[in-house]
């Protein structure tokens, strides 16, 4: 029996690859750890779709609690969700985050086997979504979904449509704006050869050709591709303060006008090189700059958590109805692991609220009757009845993002803009005053000559690349250290701050390594009895509890049962055994401590698993690095049982805060910025959002990227939270690095002012001296930016 | 050398060709995705299971 058992574990569930449990489930001579998977396994080998386990072993994944999909019957929810609808068919794109391996593909590309209906589907693995063409006379979206849902892949369907926000995010018009760029470059190039050359005098017709050719192909990248500098422009000088992109669209046209003219009176050969160069140069430091994640949002906030329809009882009838919709007074029904999208007061039922995406503490907290449930806790036992006592836009958490003083109106200004302003100056005044210089030797073709040779010359151009080069290449380094930074806007505002506030939950201690302490003491045979009946379910509180007590042997069970959200029931060695919360516990047994998985063993009490909190790993090592540089602190949504241990951590200057709600860290991050402080917030839950929302640069900490983040101007993994210090002190050299950068590109532009104010800038010179201080630029911030990762340990 | 006019045509005329299939391709979303396509062409033809050949893919 035991040797039998011992196989047992190395054996894996042929579906999700997942130990096997005691009791194991059978089916076509291939093992699987639950009914969930039999059940795909029936599905896919019904309609000859075995191919799903030849290309990766176990590629399935457990399916965890079972959705209703009732809401999806409703028309207008159904037209939010389609993409197009005409009399046959429909089609819809949705959010599958369980997509994960090339078996996924696979499978989901042939669901025209399992239904007729379906006509195709096609995926898109990076944005995890698919795209499926089916007649909607022969199946409905909600037959659909669950077909879907049946066989592992339940669409994220959710109140923030993540497909329809992402599908805007890749700036095809860019992409088409560089082309255009490069091949009037790549011409005007060619056509500008002949001239630099040396053209002989039988050769002059065609200089005359070359020059009109030249002026046609600036015309499209001054009016087209060039456009937004112009736009941008002016909107900031009608706001009265100048950006990068003042002198820039000056430049621009100022070239184009000299070239135009030089073409037109067949006075010179124009600058249309150094117009189409420039022009493409700075489009690809825009692109640069665009970094999108595909896999990560940052702008989410509590919509993309919440689904969009819920379950309402009117005059006890069952009906869905759209979250936007809900009223006060409403009645909710809320299954075992569905979501209350709205404070409610409880009705009926036992409450059992998972708040961790409120609080980032995964363990259930109880609700008794009569009390209100706030917005964002998970059920996790049987059905309740609530009552809305506030829509959903005005509950107690999601009102935090409808606060509308956030940071919003304070412009950012990064360093290029600041820098702008002096350096529009400084080019204006160098210009007139040649232009005053050649007026006063009554030398007016000089003196024209020489003002635009200064605009053209004194470009700004640099300025404009050395920023997205060095800062998406310190992008690209966060990158692979699991830190995502939202934009490259946003590393300068990390290189900013002084201040750094931690939340505690979540942040400072570990989601993932649960580690378990019993209040009592268990012998080696109560241990195995335990284990013995944890092993068969498959809740993450048994599998942990499991996990801690370490047995190898196991004893059968008889007569077990399961309670949804309470706990397990079994008879082992004729001894009956309750594991679970308290309610399951025989009446006799009463506790004051609700938390915790009891034990009960022959009606004796044992104690009580808990769940302790650990504290990610180098967390001290961290604090001794930030303490000298920075002004630490804590906001915790927890009592202060921790303080002592924190306090032997944390510098005797920082600042331990505990019970805040959610609107007291906001208001403590408003008060630090009204001294003046940058502040840096490192946070996870959903109670951390408003502070992340308002601090200069919010980090949202998270064990798994594909969970739910607030919004944030960064998501970290919890594993690289060690290296903060490192990626502070990058994104500070980064800053250093664009700053020797532009004092580089000060010294080309000397170069060409000097010839400019003597009005013999020679279009050659021009053409010449752009791209070299553009290569320089590029290849000192490359090799700059990896040597400061090389320092940080970053790389 | 007059035939130079001819060939600047021509090959503009050629530039602009490939500029517009350019366009074409990132309009009709060709570089959308640049992974999956990847992966799609590594599929076998689906192979029809005989009820005694099911052991050949439990291996």
């Amino acid at each position: 029996m035991e040797n039998k058992d011992k196989i047992n574990d190395l054996q894996l569930c042929y579906h999700c690859g997942e130990n096997l449990p005691h009791i194991k489930h059978t089916f076509d001579e291939k093992d699987f750890c639950c009914v969930g998977c039999v059940g795909v396994y029936k599905i896919l080998s019904e309609n000859n779709l075995c191919n799903y386990y030849a290309y990766n072993d176990a590629p399935g994944k457990r399916l965890t609690s079972e959705t209703h999909f009732e809401y999806l019957d409703e028309p207008s929810i159904v037209t939010q969700l389609i993409d197009f609808k005409n009399q046959e068919s429909t089609i819809i794109t949705f959010y599958i985050p369980a997509i994960h391996c090339s078996s996924c593909i696979w499978l989901l590309e042939h669901l025209y086997k399992i239904n007729e209906a379906i006509f195709s589907s096609r995926i898109d693995f990076i944005k995890k979504q698919v795209t499926i063409k089916y007649n909607h006379n022969q199946i409905s979206l909600r037959k659909l979904v669950e077909t879907l849902s049946n066989i592992g892949y339940e669409p994220l369907i959710s109140l923030q449509d993540v497909v329809k926000e992402h599908s805007g995010s890749v700036n095809k018009a860019l992409i088409l704006k560089i082309a255009v760029a490069g091949f009037c470059m790549g011409n005007v190039m060619l056509f500008s050869f002949p001239e630099y050359f040396g053209l002989s005098s039988f050769e002059k017709q065609f200089q005359y050709l070359f020059g009109w050719l030249n002026l046609a192909f600036s015309i499209p990248v001054t009016f087209y591709c060039g456009k937004e500098y112009f736009t941008s422009a002016l909107t900031s000088l009608k706001h009265k303060h100048v950006n990068l992109d003042t002198p820039l669209a000056l430049i621009i046209a100022v070239l184009f006008l000299r070239t135009a003219i030089e073409v037109i009176f067949d006075s010179g050969p124009g600058f249309a090189d150094t117009l189409t160069g420039l022009v493409f140069l700075l489009l690809m430091g825009k692109w640069v700059k665009q970094r999108t994640y595909h896999h990560i949002s940052f702008d989410r906030d509590y919509r993309s958590y919440f689904p969009i329809a819920i379950t309402t009882l009117k005059d006890g009838i069952e009906k869905p109805v759209p979250i936007n919709e809900l009223e006060i007074g409403d009645r909710l029904w809320i299954r075992n692991g569905e979501l209350v999208p709205a404070d409610a007061i409880l009705i009926k039922g036992e409450a059992w609220m998972d708040m961790s995406f409120v609080t980032g503490e995964s363990e259930p907290t109880h609700i008794p009757q009569g009390e209100i449930v706030y917005a964002g806790g998970r059920q996790t036992a049987q059905a309740l009845e609530l009552e809305v006592v506030k829509p959903v836009s005005q509950s107690y958490l999601t009102g935090l993002w409808n606060n509308e003083h956030y940071k919003n109106q304070q412009e950012k200004q990064n360093f290029n803009d600041s820098i702008a302003k002096y350096f529009s100056v400084a080019v204006f005044v160098i210009a007139f005053v040649s232009t005053g210089y050649w007026l006063l030797q009554n030398d007016s073709h000089k003196a024209w000559s020489a003002f635009t040779a200064v605009i053209i010359v004194a470009c700004p151009c640099v300025l404009a690349l050395s920023t997205p080069f060095t800062l998406s290449a310190i992008l690209s380094i966060f990158d692979k250290k699991n830190f995502y930074v939202k934009n490259t806007d946003a590393v300068e505002q990390l290189a900013s701050c002084d201040n750094i506030v931690f939340d505690k939950t979540g942040t400072l201690t570990s989601t993932e390594n649960v580690d378990l302490a019993f209040s009592g003491i268990l012998n080696d045979e109560e241990k195995k009895m335990i284990a013995s009946l944890l092993r068969n379910s498959s809740h993450p509180l048994s599998r942990s509890v499991l996990e801690n007590l370490q047995t190898t042997h196991f004893y059968p069970v008889t007569d077990y049962e399961e309670k949804v959200g309470k706990g397990l029931i079994g008879t082992i060695n004729d001894k009956k055994i309750y594991a679970g919360s308290i309610d399951l516990l025989p009446k006799d047994i009463t506790k004051e401590v609700a938390n915790g998985v009891h034990i009960v063993i022959e009606s004796q009490y044992k104690g009580y698993f808990m769940v302790k909190q650990t504290w990610r790993k180098g967390l001290k090592s961290l604090v001794q690095k930030l303490k000298n540089k920075f002004d630490l602190s804590i906001l915790s949504g927890d009592a202060d049982k921790d303080e002592v241990y924190l306090k032997t951590i944390f510098p005797d200057n920082a600042t331990l805060s505990f019970k805040q709600t959610p609107h007291q860290k906001l208001d403590t991050i408003i008060q630090k910025q009204q001294k003046g402080n940058k502040v840096m917030m490192l946070g996870d839950g959903l109670n951390d959002a408003g502070a992340l929302k308002q601090s200069d640069f919010g980090i949202a900490i998270t064990d798994n990227i594909n969970n739910f983040t607030p919004g944030c101007d960064a998501i970290l993994n919890g594993k690289s939270l060690k290296f903060l210090p490192n990626f502070i002190q990058l994104s500070k050299d980064g800053l250093t690095i664009i700053k020797i950068s532009f004092v580089i590109a000060t010294f080309y532009n000397c170069i060409g002012v000097y010839y400019a104010v003597q009005g013999t800038l020679y279009p050659l010179v021009a053409a010449i001296l752009m791209p070299i201080s553009t290569i320089t630029i590029i290849i000192f911030t490359t090799v700059a930016t990896r040597w400061a990762a090389r320092k940080n340990n970053l790389i | 050398m007059n035939i130079l006019y001819f060939l600047v045509g021509c090959s503009i005329l050629m530039a602009l060709v490939f500029l517009a299939a350019f366009f074409w391709a990132v309009k009709s979303g060709q570089n959308d995705d640049m992974h999956t396509p990847g992966v799609r062409i590594l599929f076998d033809d689906p192979i029809i299971l005989d009820k005694n050949d099911k052991s050949h893919f439990t291996e």
